[in-house]
């Protein structure tokens, strides 16, 4: 961490009686500190903030740094755990090195379409490392064969060019996993069918590849599967399985004939293989309960959308009719009621007037009783002019006032100034509310 | 977009960059795989990119191509804006956007008044919103360069933006994707583009950084302790900077104009815009050789004009000019309290520390043993322009990893306030003669600190004693001899007038001297040529522990004195 300086300075020699406990002495303190900010940049910063949050010393710190560092590299290792060696793959020709499997050559058939550039890079270093020629001629197996490093060098070389790897991609048996068994489908559908078209989804030129995921997925991912793979865009090629084209320069027309034909075969093969996808993923879309779930569970929402149209139909018919006979009924009621109110106006009305008859009779008769307020025989001026004032009164006074007179003159009977001064009083009375005039009323002024 | 996606993709994969975002002039910067810092140029080969937009008919123009259009479409193009992100107009200054969109008061911020769409009436664009263009445009330009989706970045700042200003920053570039992994001081950054050389080692030092931009100075004095870097003294001059320079070279040019054709082209607004980038171009010219030419059709009532002018030409008219730089640094050391002598490194930064004389200038000033880092003076110098971008990119690289809790927490005051040592702390020598002092933990060295030193032993060995003392700092001033006059026969005159000048100068240099002793400690039965390690560990209470062993021995010598706190 602290880098060590190297001062070229003699330190002094112990001066003579010099003695400490431990040869340490303590002889004074550091002045006061100033509190600064340091700037937070720089790996030493860095440093310093873990130790400060972390509350680590110096050496604390380095320690764990380093086996932190140490871990690392350890891990980086493990990776790359090399695969066992088939003999009969050592014992390869490097002449038909098409039929070799490239990558099981570098110890990658784990990884395959995965490996990335730097782990066939480091794969590569690996076994040259230990087929080396020169290192076998070394150890005394001299027989020079190195047709297995041949291969080495082949499989890199042609695992490390994109297009050439996509090639052998393509027609690379070892990856492929076949679509499962009816009986391994029934198991578990999903976990049997899935990794077939993972594997499948490496000749897409569209990645991420959605998953086949399992029961619970949503319609929408289910949804999305199928379209992809119904529209599945592929780089697989099969020219890797071309026929060699002789180069000797002998026969153009041979050459021609084989290119032809080598086209014809990548067609053919390209047809197959979309044929096969296709047959692959019918088959898959036939046994796949979500397909029916979904399409039942449309079915039902579909039956469930009708009968709550239905039932709203005849819900809204029932309330009509209610509404319709709901207003008949108001309409007889209120009809009922103008009768009997009609008929009860009338009886009133009747009554009224009979009353009025009777006051009225009873007006007259009081007059009449009393012989018209004379002495003996009352002279028919006198009757007139009586008879004339009653008539006046009795036009001019409403219903109650004439039932209110009436009752006045009945309890005045045959009294003839008691009659007198109650006509008096009633027409005074009308001359003070203004409906009679002063000099119209004669007898009882 | 939600912040949990946001958080997500970011941790996905974080692609971060350095970005120097300058008010004349802003660059990116990356380290590329093998460890090296790299600027990275735009789409138009520039490294350092005009912080300039401009906008015709709804097009938006960026760094040089918007830079020429100051000269026709001077109201849509936007410059100079960085200082007054996070500001209110009240405390802004509109001096350098005079040629350019001014600065417009919108709310409580600042706002510029162009035509940025093809429509003809005017949009207030605030500068939040300009910075988020120009920032999208660069991490552009990053993006295409790399071929990778660049959304972090480290972004250098000057050492007085207020938290204000810092908040509107990190928002600006939330807007334009790119995620603020830290905001660093433009000068540490330059430093840190230096000690981040593969050749560099963690020495204590003390730096002047002279950050010299286009429109504005700044100058820093920063004290590096075992790779970490403390501001000391900071100095600012808003009115200094490039911009000074070309007024020079455009006056001197106008004039001769004049001369000519009786006319002034810079009452001319287009003429003054032209006469501005030419001279500008012609400014950096005389910084690369002796002689720049400058040519421009149409100056002035459609007259052409083409002129050269020597560099020394340029140097005398702007003596004062060059004077304002160095008294920025001379105030800036004495702000700092310390003497010319302490200073180790200056560093010059920014696109103005390509002229030579200024850099020639701070060499007269500081002693021999100062190191002039310009590319005038040191051929190995990095480019000025590129020092903070290249800093930022360090950092970038260091802190990609990090959390962004981890990062706030790692710069938060709790960690970065730290005590530092007042006076050094070091070793005493006494022999029979005198009594040295050799410091091992310098003044202003962050606790807690560390320091490994190994002496050497007495050449016959034996018991040898080591004494811890606190030291002073003193400057011893000679007055040399005066040397004997005949021994000199005078050749010429120009020998003579510089020997009298030698004369008069005093000599100073920096003494140590023991303040107070700390601890004593003995080591018995060195061997004869050994060496003796020393190491001394301050904790940030002050308290020390020491540590003496000979080298290869196996027992050391331990101590330890409490802390004062």
């Amino acid at each position: 961490m602290a880098p060590v300086q190297v001062v070229n300075v003699s330190l002094p020699s112990l001066p003579q009686g010099w003695a400490a406990d431990k040869d340490f002495k303590a002889v004074g303190g550091l002045s006061a500190a100033t509190q600064r900010n340091v700037e937070p940049v720089g790996p030493h910063f860095l440093a310093h903030a873990r130790r400060k949050r972390q509350n680590r010393t110096f050496s604390e710190d380095e320690r764990i740094q380093a086996e932190q560092n140490v871990k690392k590299t350890e891990d980086e290792e493990d990776m790359d755990i090399s695969e066992p060696e088939d003999p009969m793959m050592l014992s390869r020709e490097a002449k038909d090195w098409k039929g070799q499997d490239h990558y099981a050559v570098l110890g990658l058939s784990k990884h395959r379409w995965r490996a990335t550039p730097e782990q066939i890079r480091k794969a590569h270093r690996k076994k040259v490392l230990r087929h080396h020629p020169d290192k076998k001629a070394a150890m005394g197996k001299s027989d020079e064969n190195d047709s297995f490093f041949k291969c080495i060098q082949k499989a890199t070389e042609l695992l490390l060019d994109p297009t050439r790897r996509r090639q052998f991609d393509s027609v690379d048996e070892g990856a492929e996993i076949d679509p499962p068994s009816k009986k391994a489908a029934q198991k578990d559908y999903f976990k049997a069918w899935g990794p077939v078209f993972e594997a499948e989804g490496r000749f897409s030129n569209k990645q991420p590849v959605p998953q086949l995921g399992n029961d619970d997925s949503t319609q929408e991912e289910v949804e999305t599967f199928y379209n992809f793979w119904y529209n599945f865009d592929s780089w697989r090629s099969f020219e890797y399985l071309d026929e060699d084209i002789p180069d000797d320069g002998e026969g153009r027309d041979q050459k021609r004939h084989t290119e032809k034909k080598n086209a014809n075969a990548r067609r053919k093969r390209k047809q197959e293989d979309n044929v096969r996808l296709r047959e692959m993923l019918d088959e898959l879309m036939a046994g796949d309960e979500r397909i029916k779930k979904f399409r039942q569970q449309a079915r039902a929402g579909k039956d469930a959308k009708r009968k709550a149209k239905e039932d709203e139909a005849r819900r809204l018919l029932e309330e009509k009719e209610r509404a319709r006979r709901e207003e008949e009924e108001r309409k007889q009621a209120a009809e009922e009621a103008a009768k009997a109110e009609r008929e009860k106006n009338k009886k009133a009305k009747e009554a009224a007037k009979n009353a009025a008859k009777k006051n009225k009779r009873v007006l007259k008769g009081s007059v009449k009783d009393v012989n018209y307020f004379a002495e003996g025989e009352a002279s028919a001026a006198q009757v007139d002019s009586v008879l004339g004032d009653v008539e006046l009164i009795m036009g001019k006074i409403d219903v109650d006032e004439l039932a209110a007179l009436a009752e006045k003159l009945t309890l005045a009977g045959k009294d003839g100034a008691a009659v007198k001064s109650a006509w008096s009083s009633e027409g005074q009375r009308l001359v003070g509310a203004g409906k009679v005039k002063e000099g119209e009323l004669k007898a009882f002024a | 977009m939600g912040d949990a996606a946001n958080g997500v993709a970011a941790e996905a994969e974080r692609f971060a960059i350095g970005i120097s975002f300058g008010n004349s002039c802003s660059s990116i910067a990356r380290i590329s795989p093998d460890g090296k810092a790299e600027v990275i140029a735009n789409e138009e080969g520039d490294r350092q990119i005009p912080t300039v937009l401009s906008y015709i008919e709804g097009e938006e123009y960026h760094g040089t191509q918007a830079k020429a259009q100051l000269i026709r479409n001077s109201g849509n193009t936007v410059a100079y804006f960085r200082d007054y992100l996070g500001k209110d107009f009240k405390s802004i200054d509109p001096t350098p956007c005079h040629a350019s969109a001014h600065p417009q008061q919108s709310d409580s911020t600042v706002a510029f008044s162009i035509r940025d769409s093809p429509s003809e009436t005017p949009n207030s664009v605030s500068v939040s919103e300009i910075t988020t263009r120009h920032l999208r445009r660069l991490k552009q330009s990053a993006t295409d360069f790399l071929g990778k989706d660049v959304n972090a970045a480290v972004i250098t700042v000057p050492t007085n933006f207020s938290d204000a200003q810092r908040e509107a920053l990190v928002a600006s570039a939330k807007a334009a994707g790119l995620d603020v992994l830290q905001l660093i001081a433009e000068p540490v950054a330059a430093v840190m583009a230096y000690d981040a050389r593969p050749e560099a080692t963690a020495t204590d030092k003390l730096t002047v950084v002279a950050d010299l931009g286009g429109t504005r100075s700044d100058v820093a004095v920063i004290a590096c302790r075992g790779g970490m870097y403390t501001i000391l003294a900071t100095a600012h001059d808003y009115e200094l900077g490039g911009a000074s320079l070309d007024q020079i070279i455009i006056d001197h040019f106008a004039k001769e104009f004049m001369k000519k054709h009786q006319v002034d082209p810079r009452e001319d607004k287009r003429g003054l815009a032209k006469l501005k980038l030419e001279g500008e171009a012609t400014r950096k010219a005389l910084s690369l050789s002796t002689n720049a030419q400058l040519s421009i059709e149409s100056l002035a009532n459609g007259i052409d004009f083409g002129s050269t002018v020597n560099r020394t030409r340029f140097e005398l008219l702007s003596g004062k000019v060059f004077s304002q730089f160095t008294g920025l640094i001379e105030q800036v050391v004495k702000k700092a309290g310390l003497d010319v002598l302490d200073i180790d490194e200056v560093i010059f930064s920014g696109g103005t520390s390509h002229t030579p004389k200024i850099a020639q200038l701070a060499r007269n000033i500081f002693p021999e043993k100062t190191a002039i880092l310009a590319p005038s003076t040191l051929t190995s110098a990095i480019n000025p322009s590129e020092l903070s971008a290249r800093g930022a990119a360090f950092q970038a690289s260091l802190v990609q990893e990090f959390e962004h809790e981890d990062i706030e927490q790692s710069i938060h005051p709790m960690v970065t306030v730290t005590p530092h040592l007042s006076k050094a702390i070091g070793i005493e020598f006494t022999s029979s003669t005198d009594t040295t002092f050799q410091p091992l933990l310098n003044t202003e060295t962050a606790l807690p600190a560390r320091r490994i030193a190994q002496y050497t032993a007495p050449k016959e060995g034996g018991d040898v004693l080591v004494r811890v003392c606190e030291g002073a700092r003193d400057i011893k001033v000679t007055k040399p001899e005066p040397k004997p006059k005949e021994e000199k026969p005078a050749d010429d005159e120009d020998s003579e007038f510089s020997d009298e000048d030698d004369e008069e100068e005093e000599i100073r240099e920096i003494v140590w001297k023991t303040e107070k002793p700390v601890a004593e400690l003995a080591v018995k039965g060195v061997k004869a040529g050994g060496k003796v390690e020393v190491m001394v560990h301050v904790n940030p209470d002050l308290g020390l522990q020491i540590a003496v062993r000979e080298v290869g021995g196996s027992t050391a010598v331990r101590g330890a004195i409490n802390g004062s706190a």
